[in-house]
């Protein structure tokens, strides 16, 4: 009998592996975007810092995060305001159950894959608007409903474009959804072994509307309203500080990687590659997939401004839903008739 | 006149009648926020991000210059008020000593006339630079602030290579400009004034100005999120800018090319072929395009002055000590936040016996009340940063 037939001690081993990717590739991304923000603006710390490449930028940055004072305002709502941050990173520390790096690196392949993934990671935006409100800061309000007035508007297209993807695979379990877009293709390229990803079949639409709704779910430029510094200081981050901060920073880079991994699952083929032994390359190639969406969230950060509120309303409500509800209906007749 | 609800109802066949009961909260944006460029102080009325009313508390940068400059001499002046409005140092000294120096009638030489000119300019281009880096910055897009930046540095490392100071240069003197420091005394006739290579060094900079123009409109102008949030945005008709007492940039964004670079002749601007620019609606986007292209003529006005830069003395003939005929006098001048004037009253002595200034920025932020009202706080932060005011130009 092997340690690993233990229910609880493997369940110990694989939420460590879950968090350790997690914090790991996170830190990558903020890397990623401290050098490309510094090849952009000519920033001198992430050239130089550490020597080379500068890689003691972000070590030396969570090192200030960590030596700060964990400030809690007087007024503050304690209780509330010291779960925020761990409810905001938590959800996105949940997303990754679900998610397949290879045909079997995955934590537990769920029925409802999409689904759960899709509940969690809303989560996020209850712990910013605990955050908002316990604050006793008017800019903190602000921003935190904000943040609940942008989940709103943005999570009905994102469920929208994922919809089409479970009707054109016909599962919601997030591993099946990859086979059938590699292994067991629905499409392939005709005469060849060679699966197309549910992207290049239909799903393009649906994949713009999933990036989009997801950068206003993560508050990132051009949606970072519930933060907004230029308007409302640092808007639900405003009184946080120290390690609390850096759950909320974190949860923002976990947050980009969980969302790039949803979207690179449904729509790019996730772990698949053609003629590639994806048993031992699948994570590479998933890594692969993700940076190239977290890339895109970052270049979008560094050169858009952020839209008005009520632009980013009816920029959903009038755009997003109803291609969204198109893209279903030309999915299912597609379903249908072919 | 009360009317009972189903009456109402039955009369029109769509009665809305779900009225949200919120509450009026107070805002109290500054003095310390990112975006009010200093210590200004807005306490706006809001409902939800509605603002019903906005009241602007200024004076917390109040350093009484004009009281400061009646026990002071004319010499010492120049180097208080080029702190009025920091960012544009040298333009704010020349009305001043343009209006001493007509109740004296000194006769300023050509070439000091022209370094005057040029340095204006840049001190209008870095001023502008500083604007198109900021104004983005507030939209949200941080990229722009460097790209303006970096050719911001290199004028001011040119303005400090002639005076000696970045911001505040202090490089007028009556009659003229300083000579160059350790030139010795013949330097005060021999034209050896400007550094070596200033004027080849400047026409390169003026390439790369042109170019970072280019680069901002490619990033910014042309961008749908930017134009999004400026179109329509802060409009000021032309009536209410022309009564509140608008100049500059902002005024010429509503539709009003007046400059008084055109009209005055306190620096010989006549000399040069150049546009002045304005806008169509007054929104936040016409006074950004308005300022763009103000860089783009002052390059062109500098090019031209290199091109015609005469010889001969920096400074006319001044007794030693500079004392100023019984008189009054009022010179302004187009600076880059707009108009700013100095109303000289002298009685013969060292230093004036009063000193008015007229800032430019004061004068437009008169505007934010009725400016600031039934709009939303973003659009707070778009209006003030495309008023591009300077608190030391507010409160002096």
């Amino acid at each position: 009998m092997s340690i690993f037939d233990n229910f609880w001690v493997f369940l110990a081993i694989k939420l460590l592996l879950v968090v350790g990717v997690l914090l790991g590739f996170s830190l990558v991304i903020i890397y990623a975007e401290l050098k490309v923000s510094a090849h952009m603006q000519s920033r001198v710390g992430p050239f130089f810092a550490g020597g080379r490449y500068g890689w003691a930028q972000p070590l030396a940055d969570a090192l200030k995060f960590l030596q700060k004072e964990d400030l809690v305002p007087e007024e503050a709502d304690s209780p509330v305001f010291r779960i925020a941050p761990m409810v905001s990173l938590m959800s996105t520390v949940a997303v990754f159950v679900i998610v397949p790096f290879s045909p079997s690196l995955i934590a537990k392949d769920l029925d409802l894959g999409v689904f759960y993934a899709l509940a969690v990671g809303s989560i996020g935006t209850v712990g910013i608007l605990m955050a908002g409100w316990s604050s006793a800061n008017k800019y903190s309000l602000m921003g935190g409903l904000r943040a609940a007035a942008q989940l709103i508007a943005y999570e009905l297209p994102m469920v929208l474009a994922v919809v089409a993807v479970v009707v054109q695979a016909g599962t919601m379990s997030m591993a099946r959804i990859v086979e059938l877009q590699g292994p067991d293709a629905l499409y392939r390229i005709p005469g060849t072994e060679i699966g197309l990803p549910f992207v290049m079949v239909g799903q393009i639409l649906g994949f713009v509307i999933f990036m989009t709704a997801a950068l206003a779910e993560l508050n990132r430029i051009p949606f970072d309203m519930p933060i907004a510094e230029s308007e409302l200081v640092m808007g639900f981050l405003t009184e946080y500080s120290g390690i609390r901060f850096t759950m909320f920073f974190l949860a923002e880079y976990a947050g980009m990687f969980a969302m790039s991994a949803i979207a690179a699952t449904l729509f790019l083929g996730g772990w698949y590659f053609p003629g590639l032994d994806t048993e031992i390359l699948g994570p590479v190639v998933m890594m692969g997939k993700v940076s190239l969406l977290a890339f895109l969230m970052i270049w979008f950060r560094w050169t858009w401004p952020r839209f008005r509120e009520d632009q980013l309303q009816s920029l959903a409500w009038r755009w997003l839903v109803p291609l969204g509800l198109v893209n279903i209906v030309v999915t299912a007749i597609f379903k249908v008739a072919l | 006149m009360t009317v009972d609800p189903r009456v109402a109802m039955h009369h029109s066949e769509v009665q809305v009648s779900v009225e949200l009961q919120t509450q009026e909260m107070t805002l109290n944006l500054g003095p310390q926020h990112p975006s009010t460029h200093g210590v200004l102080r807005l306490v706006a009325r809001v409902d939800g991000e509605k603002i019903e009313e906005v009241e602007p508390v200024i004076g917390y940068m109040h350093r009484g210059y004009e009281k400061l400059a009646e026990v002071r001499t004319y010499a010492q002046i120049t180097a208080l008020i080029n702190r009025i409005d920091w960012v544009s140092g040298f333009a704010n000294e020349i009305p001043f000593v343009v209006a001493a120096e007509r109740l004296m009638e000194l006769e300023v030489p050509a070439r000091a006339q022209y370094i005057r000119l040029i340095l204006t300019e840049m001190t209008r281009i870095s001023s502008h630079l500083l604007f198109t880096s900021s104004f983005p910055l507030e939209l949200g897009a941080a990229t722009p602030l460097m790209f303006a930046l970096r050719e911001r540095e290199h004028i001011l490392d040119l303005i400090e290579g002639v005076t000696g100071g970045r911001f505040h240069p202090n490089f007028n003197r009556m009659g003229g400009v300083k000579p160059a420091a350790g030139g010795g005394k013949t330097q005060k006739t021999v034209a050896q004034d400007l550094p070596k290579g200033f004027l080849e060094e400047t026409r390169a900079a003026m390439g790369e100005v042109y170019k970072v123009c280019d680069e901002i409109d490619q990033l910014v102008t042309g961008n749908e999120i930017f134009q999004e949030r400026t179109r329509g945005v802060g409009v000021i008709p032309v009536d209410k800018a022309l009564s509140f007492g608008v100049s500059g940039p902002n005024l010429r964004g509503s539709g009003v090319a007046f400059d008084l670079r055109k009209t005055e002749d306190y620096l010989p601007y006549g000399d040069f072929d150049f546009e002045v620019p304005s806008g169509e609606t007054g929104d936040c986007y016409d006074r950004y395009l308005v300022r763009v292209a103000e860089i783009r003529q002052a390059a062109n006005i500098i090019m031209q002055a290199i091109d015609g830069m005469p010889s001969g003395p920096l400074q006319a003939k001044v007794p030693r000590v500079i004392k100023v005929p019984p008189g009054e006098i009022y010179i302004r001048a187009e600076n880059p936040k707009g108009e700013m004037g100095y109303h000289i009253v002298s009685e013969g002595g060292r230093g004036p016996y009063r000193l008015k200034i007229r800032s430019a920025s004061f004068s437009n932020l008169s505007i934010l009340p009725w400016l600031l009202r039934g709009i939303l706080v973003p659009d707070i932060i778009a209006i003030l940063g495309s008023l591009d005011f300077v608190l030391g130009d507010v409160d002096r």
